[in-house]
């Protein structure tokens, strides 16, 4: 009885009647589900609202007044395409800079026995636990001093180093065959073109992980943005957003449009890549 | 021998590209940080060196202990309820919504790929008191209608839900990656013993998903210790609601309270003092993680 119970909730695709465990798991996920949607539900809508119906209760969830005028308003008034376009270079800057120095400094842990190796190492889970928050007030410091302030090179600087991504490298590294570099070796093969040819391609999923991860921080990234730009030369999308806000206080109508436009690209980016972006994050979990 | 030599030259120039960083990112401001911290700068008074000053005064300021507190309500609120929370939602999609697992895993991390910013200004108009959705589905339910973020006692609750919201699909992700790694042949081993499927759940998954939990549970605390856009956006910005972390400190979590010192009255000193305090805890509860799951890189 009980056997056959634990069965039928194990392979729900088995043709009987739903068991009411699996019924009640269908409908709190799916009470869950709506829950977590609302808010984002609520953002669309509000972007084709005009202010009037936004703050009318009860509200309403399709556009009964439907209106583009919220977005030509936010295009004219707020330089979108400049954030953005701050956005787009400031990550890659960070996702090439982690990238470059992960791989080539995971290899060197993983596969080279080097004398002071593990002082390093030492050096690099302390700085694991350094939180950026700590960082922040002498990192400004040290950008004044360069004259670094409200420059591109100032927005990554704190980034270009992860000592996540030197862990995920080299314990992914690790796992490769030290027999496909000795191979190389013996066939005169140089030692950058091994890095470059022999482990750079069995990299992929490593890669894909480390470059989601980094991504995601890189783009939602507000506090040291916020300190470090002062003007829209260099202000990111998070940071033009609560510029735009800070200005525009009780217009609810541009921010919704403001923040549509801005959320967007990454779910969409998410859909077309979710099973890469969910591995990615589930392998750095599981490898830490 | 120089074939050995030659080799290890290479091993450090592959090094060479992260030493350099992390001495340029980390180390550097990090010796800096404990420099700073024993000087007091003014914005017109230049630099003193004042020694264990900074550390005496934060001890004695009233902020500091508001901002502790506020850091760990929100810490005992939010990574309980999300971890339960997404462990829940990994379990039914892993056993009774089977069929829909693709379609519910989506849903749910979507708020984890939405912009923090944007997503914190959508709960901010929710949570608006007359017009706000929240409180016209509390009307709807007979509940209290609350002042929410202009109100002291609920402003960070009102957060916290954010905060919550915005993790819960990582931990579920997490989670599901764990169940599904979970050794088919021990489950099966359990179900023919005749273990319920709580029991099941109880004695054979929930240790062996043990390190998982862990996992989840430090990186969740460790995201609480630094949490500053949902407060800072919550609470600032836009006319409605005054100061980052108000009304009336409520909600000044640690980092706002560093980022106001350093960068609103410009006490460096003051700021670095308080950011050794948090590096501290941190490092803390990181060597905790490390004592029980094992150290990052070290085999499984």
């Amino acid at each position: 009885m009980i056997t056959r119970h634990v069965n039928a909730q194990e392979h729900p695709r088995t043709r009987s009647s739903l068991p009411p465990l699996t019924l009640l798991a269908y409908l709190l996920i799916g009470i869950g589900g709506v829950v977590m949607m609302l808010p984002l539900a609520w953002m669309v809508s509000a972007s084709f609202k005009p202010m009037s119906e936004i703050i009318q209760v009860p509200p309403t969830w399709i556009p009964q007044h439907f209106t583009f005028r919220n977005y030509q308003q936010v295009f004219a008034e707020f330089p979108f395409a400049r954030y953005f376009l701050n956005s787009v270079v400031t990550t890659l800057l960070i996702i090439l800079s982690v990238l470059i120095s992960s791989v080539s400094g995971g290899y060197a842990l993983a596969k080279f026995r080097l004398p002071g190796q593990h002082v390093i190492l030492i050096l690099f889970l302390l700085a694991l636990m350094v939180p950026f928050q700590s960082l922040m007030v002498p990192t400004y410091q040290l950008m004044v001093s360069l004259h670094l302030v409200n420059t591109y090179a100032g927005v990554v600087y704190p980034f270009l180093f992860s000592a996540t991504g030197i862990f995920l490298m080299r314990q992914f590294i690790s796992d490769l065959p030290s027999e496909l570099i000795e191979a190389a070796r013996i066939d005169g093969a140089s030692e950058p073109r091994i890095l470059m040819s022999v482990i750079l391609p069995l990299l992929g999923p490593a890669l894909a992980a480390l470059t989601i991860l980094e991504f995601s921080s890189a783009w939602e990234e507000f506090l040291w943005p916020s300190i470090i730009t002062s003007s829209d030369a260099t202000r990111t999308i998070p940071i033009g957003l609560q510029y735009f806000a800070e200005q525009y206080g009780t217009r609810i109508d541009l921010q919704m449009a403001g923040s549509t436009l801005a959320a967007l690209p990454v779910i969409l980016g998410f859909l077309l890549l979710q099973k890469q972006f969910i591995e990615g994050i589930a392998l750095t979990g599981v490898k830490g | 021998m120089r074939y050995q030599t030659r080799l290890r030259l290479w091993g450090y120039a592959f090094l060479l590209p992260s030493v350099l960083l992390f001495a340029a990112v980390v180390a550097y401001p990090l010796l800096n940080l404990f420099r700073l911290s024993t000087f007091e700068s003014g914005l017109f008074t230049g630099t003193r060196f004042v020694g264990i000053d900074n550390y005496v005064k934060m001890l004695e300021q009233p902020q500091f202990y508001q901002s502790l507190k506020v850091t760990l309500i929100w810490t005992l609120g939010v990574v309980p309820l999300t971890l339960v929370l997404g462990l829940l939602v990994a379990l039914l999609l892993n056993q009774g919504a089977a069929r829909f697992t693709g379609f519910f895993r989506v849903v749910y991390f979507i708020p984890v790929v939405t912009n923090m910013v944007a997503a914190s200004f959508v709960w901010k108009w929710l949570f608006e008191p007359t017009n706000g959705v929240v409180n016209y589905f509390a009307a709807s339910l007979h509940l209290a209608q609350p002042g929410w973020l202009a109100d002291p006692k609920y402003a960070l609750s009102a957060m916290m839900v954010v905060g919550i919201w915005k993790q819960l699909g990582f931990a579920m992700v997490l989670f599901l990656a764990g169940l599904q790694g979970l050794p088919r042949e021990v489950l099966d081993a359990a179900r023919i013993d005749g273990a319920s499927s709580s029991q099941a759940f109880w004695f054979v998954k929930l240790p062996l998903l043990n390190a998982t939990l862990i996992f989840v549970l430090v990186l969740l605390t460790v995201n609480a210790f630094r949490v500053f856009t949902i407060p800072y956006v919550m609470s600032a910005g836009g006319l409605t609601y005054g100061t980052p972390g108000g009304p009336l400190d409520s909600t000044r979590v640690f980092a706002i309270h560093i980022y106001d010192l350093g960068f609103k009255a410009h006490q460096m000193g003051a700021a670095s003092a308080a950011a050794v305090a948090l590096l501290l805890l941190t490092m803390l509860l990181t060597l905790l993680q490390f004592r029980l799951v094992g150290r990052p890189g070290s085999a499984e």
